[in-house]
């Protein structure tokens, strides 16, 4: 698939730095001219993988989490979010809705949000290893608005 | 994020404005959880006009609020929910558990 642009940011599993991720989506989200609701829907799927890189992936200790964005022929935004954590045991059941490992702060529905926001979710995940979740979501061109 | 309150007749209104993520949840839940123990209400709306955003860390602020009230024997639901805060109100199924009123 020809890449029309990216950009490729690093930045520490900090809870602070959620908004960071979601402004910095929605900043490179908008050379497609989105609309306001999907600029809302990347922004929220954006907030929901990297939350879970600080959440899930370290718990304990400051990690690393590389967001990469992607222009795709045909108006398509990718973005991947990938951590080197702890990783995913059992996929199918993480990505359940109402399913989490965390306690009455999480809500277990954060994989339901990336799936209904965005047009497709892969998620790739090895114990102790890490995880990397790519997702895609074409953003209508509109005609007449320039 | 900004957290204010109204009282009035049994009725608290929680006022949630800015952004609700992760970093804001915790938050969010300790300004709630003082102000049902302060007021000890029967009704408690939350007023999400304001909100400008909302991830699924929100929704676990919703069914926290929603579990207290009923613990204290009364009701919870959401008021006015911005757009984006809809779709993952949607999204979630949260309106089966907790009612959303529009007005
Ligand atoms: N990056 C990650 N690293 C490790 N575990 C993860 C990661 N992302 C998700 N998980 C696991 O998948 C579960 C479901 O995630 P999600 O749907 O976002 O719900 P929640 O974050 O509310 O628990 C999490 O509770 C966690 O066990
Ligand atoms: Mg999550």
């Amino acid at each position: 698939m020809n890449v029309q642009n990216y950009i490729k940011l690093e930045f520490a599993s900090k809870s602070s730095n959620e908004a960071f991720a979601r402004a910095a989506a929605a900043a490179f989200a908008a050379q497609l001219d989105p609309t306001l609701e999907e600029l809302g829907d990347v922004k929220t799927a954006v907030s929901e993988a990297v939350t879970n890189c600080i959440v899930h992936a370290y718990p304990e200790a400051l990690g690393r989490i590389s967001m990469r964005m992607r222009i795709l022929e045909g108006n398509v935004l990718e973005i991947s979010v990938r951590d080197w954590g702890k990783g995913i045991e059992d996929l199918e059941q993480a990505m359940k809705p109402l399913y989490t490992s965390g306690g009455e702060e999480r809500s277990g529905m954060g994989f339901t949000i990336m799936e209904s926001f965005m047009d497709k979710l892969r998620v790739r995940s090895a114990p102790g290893k890490g995880t990397t979740v790519v997702m895609r979501r074409s953003i209508r061109p509109r005609v007449g608005h320039l | 994020m900004n957290i204010s309150a109204a009282y009035n007749a049994g009725r608290l209104t929680v006022f949630l404005a800015g952004e609700l993520d992760q970093h804001e949840a915790r938050h969010a839940m300790r300004a709630i959880d003082e102000l049902l123990d302060e007021y000890m209400p029967r009704d408690c709306a939350m007023d999400m006009s304001a909100l400008s955003f909302m991830d699924s860390s929100g929704i676990a602020v919703i069914i926290r609020t929603s579990r207290r009230m009923k613990e204290l024997g009364g009701r919870a639901w959401i008021e006015n929910p911005s757009k984006q805060t809809q779709r993952v109100l949607d999204a979630s199924g949260i309106d089966r558990l907790v009612p959303v009123a529009v007005r």
